[in-house]
């Protein structure tokens, strides 16, 4: 496909390991994030028609993915009509590219961008700062990511993994401030410094949040203030958003903000919902409409349901794996449960493990506030990458249990044998290196006789007689 | 009433005790329990590793083996997800007919023969794993994730026995990480989970630890013993067939 380099696999279980072996930290992240989920549990009880809202959320976002073309259309012509100019992006290098030129004519050298996770996907910074035009990140998790120069690790909180002292010691070094300083100091220092910029800038790039077809208004969510203080003051305002944003009315709208920061970081509203609904005399607003791969996830009939995602992180949060791995063991913009079904859609052979970075525990599904049946897309997706990717000895030994669990006489044979070796191989054998389970485990015990040999033995012969 | 006992492969190998106190517990009840000789396995290992065309043979078998049965029970809530949701083969007919008769344990005594009164004494304090394809997947319980009244099979259950002392851990339903080959294949996450998992259920003064699937018992007894830990681990049919 167009605007996609050969990168190499993504090895989740390989980097996993490497995040949790800091055993200290993992705990730490852990818990971070779980405090998370149990605020988002909070918010949520405090809904009395909370699941009632998820199932409405889930309908919305199926009908609107149902008739998208019908709505983008209305929501170009709406948007036209109040002054925002449209632009159709058909992959992640089209974006990029009229991104550029829109600044690039205009003589911009200095932006400020809010989060948007879409254009970490299109990877416009790096894009941008190639061309000679300075990017300043300004949401202050992004911020700090970028100071390191590392994407974020979460989509809501993107430097959540980071500690304070981590921070402090960052931002001695790239910003000269005296070591140490408490979190509040170290706000302060962002604000100032970050004042300055929004100052500068000659355009201010945000993500989208919701857009309304019927009245063609974009909805931008912050909790800092930072996209509204860009759009603001800037001349230009370019929103970046994929196509898969939209609703149909604002009466709809509702819905979502209700469900979106509860499920994020439960609160009950973000602090700043900010409706961009025409530009003030002599703004210019465009919105970027970015396809880069959704029209044909929207083709695919199992997997389709992950393109109404809000981006809201409770999948993350809650995640047992996600908790204790760390969003860089994804290797992708959007990490989590909700990463590891939508990369694949992008890059099967890339993304292949991340179908597999989970027991299939299932709390991703009951957390998500529009319904996404994740578990069971992992599901799915293993059945298109097990087969595909799988080395062959391992689809060999698949086939060869397959061959055993399909005959009762096999299947006997096998059992016999492996429980004689449980009990008679010596310890070093059993425990090879070629044991995974072994190494932190004990095996099961093994009995002398199967359950159906012994029923065989002491109860078929009344069975039998029926 | 007839009952066909499916025993789970790892359970027929591995926990014959468990299949055993299933089927004690169930003619206790009342129910005709015969046990298909042939069974073998539901398909569910190869299917969760991605491999659900390999295993339609094994599906099929599954199919052929338990569509005469009017009630087809087995002690694993993660099998019985897998039947439930992911059951493939040609015969769809026989296919649903098993997929709707094919119940857990803990949900068969509750919704089919719905239990008043257990038998049974155990004086421990003890502490319930949900397994997750048991309460999410299967709804034994209320993930504590939703929003709507708690309610739970198991305890309800586990609450009639003599003696017996609930305890519950800070996290009510976290995954212990047993995960299938998600244990082998993800190895370092499987065993941390598991061990947080433990860590939970000590600090909750658990003694015994019960569950609805030996999977995931399997999973923790095995950190348990290699750490010498001092925790029992029961599968809930065990302690409602008297065990001690």
């Amino acid at each position: 496909m167009e605007g996609f380099i050969e990168l190499p696999v993504v090895d989740h279980a390989r980097l996993a390991a490497r995040f949790v072996a800091d055993a200290e930290r993992v705990q730490w992240h852990d818990a971070l994030l779980w405090q998370v989920r149990l605020k988002r549990d909070r918010a949520a009880a405090e809904v009395p028609e909370w699941e009632e809202l998820r199932r409405l959320a889930s309908e919305i976002k199926a009908h609107v993915l149902t008739y998208l073309d019908r709505y983008l259309e209305q929501f170009e012509a709406q948007a036209r009509a109040c002054g925002i100019q449209v632009h159709w992006a058909r992959d992640a290098a089209a974006h990029n590219r009229i991104v550029h030129e829109l600044l690039a004519t205009r003589h911009v050298r200095r932006v400020v961008k809010s989060k948007s996770m879409l254009t970490e996907e299109c990877g416009l910074n790096p894009y941008l700062e190639a061309r000679g035009i300075e990017v300043v990140d300004t949401d202050l998790g992004e911020r700090i990511m970028q100071l390191l120069r590392q994407p974020p690790s979460h989509i809501v909180t993107p430097a959540i993994h980071l500690r304070r002292e981590e921070v402090a010691r960052l931002f001695h070094e790239k910003l000269g401030v005296p070591e140490n300083l408490t979190p509040d100091e170290l706000v302060a220092v962002a604000r100032r410094v970050l004042r300055q910029k929004f100052l500068e800038a000659e355009a201010a790039i945000t993500g989208v949040n919701f857009a309304v077809a019927e009245t063609g208004t974009l909805v931008v969510c912050t909790n800092e203030g930072n996209a509204d203080l860009g759009m603001h003051l800037a001349p230009v305002h370019i929103a970046a958003m994929g196509i898969e944003k939209l609703i149909p009315r604002l009466v709809d709208l509702g819905v979502f903000l209700r469900l979106l920061a509860r499920s994020a970081t439960g609160q009950p509203l973000t602090v700043y919902t900010t409706h961009i609904g025409r530009p003030r005399p002599g703004q210019e607003v465009h919105v970027v409409l970015v396809d880069n791969g959704r029209s044909r996830r929207l083709g695919l009939p199992r997997f389709w349901p992950a393109l109404k995602c809000i981006r809201c992180g409770a999948c993350m949060n809650t995640c047992p794996v996600y908790r204790r791995s760390g969003g860089y063991s994804y290797g992708a913009t959007v990490p989590g449960p909700i990463g590891a079904i939508l990369m694949p859609g992008y890059d099967a052979a890339r993304y292949r493990t991340l179908p597999y970075a989970s027991s299939l525990c299932g709390s991703c599904r009951e957390v998500c506030p529009v319904q996404i049946d994740i578990d069971e897309q992992l599901y799915a997706w293993r059945q298109e990458v097990g087969p595909r990717y799988v080395p062959r000895l391992k689809r060999l030994a698949m086939r060869l249990a397959a061959r055993v669990l399909a005959s009762p006489g096999r299947y006997r044979r096998a059992g016999r044998l492996l429980r004689w070796s449980l009990r008679r191989l010596p310890r070093r054998i059993l425990y090879g290196p070629w044991n995974g389970w072994g190494r932190a485990r004990e095996l099961p015990s093994a009995p002398a006789e199967s359950f159906l040999e012994w029923y065989r033995k002491t109860r078929a012969s009344a069975t039998a007689q029926r | 009433m007839t009952v066909a006992l499916f025993v789970p492969c790892y359970i027929d190998q591995f926990y014959p005790r468990v299949a055993r106190a299933a089927l004690t517990l169930l003619e206790r009840l009342g129910c005709r329990v015969e046990v298909p000789l042939d069974q073998t396995c539901c398909g569910q290992p190869l299917a969760n590793a991605g491999f659900a065309r390999e295993a339609r043979p094994v599906m099929a078998h599954f199919v052929r083996v338990f569509a005469p049965y009017d009630y087809i029970v087995a002690p694993s809530g993660s099998c019985v997800f897998h039947v439930r949701h992911h059951l493939e083969a040609d015969d769809a007919e026989a296919v649903r007919h098993v997929q709707q008769r094919t119940y857990e344990l803990c949900q068969f005594l509750r919704e089919v023969l719905q239990v008043e009164r257990i038998e049974a004494r155990f004086p421990h304090r003890v502490a319930v794993h949900d397994s997750c394809h048991g309460l999410r997947g299967l709804g034994l319980g209320r993930p504590s994730e939703r929003m709507v009244p708690a309610y739970s099979v198991v305890r309800d259950l586990l609450r009639q026995v003599d003696g017996l002392e609930l305890v519950e851990p800070s996290r009510p339903d976290e995954c212990c990480g047993f995960g299938g080959t998600f244990a082998v294949e993800e190895e370092a996450m499987s065993v941390r989970m598991g061990q947080d998992r433990l860590d939970d259920f000590l600090q909750a003064g658990a003694e015994v630890v019960v569950s609805t699937d030996m999977s995931c018992l399997m999973h923790l007894e095995g950190l348990a013993r290699r750490q010498q830990l001092p925790l029992r681990f029961l599968h809930v049919a065990e302690i409602l067939a008297g065990a001690d």
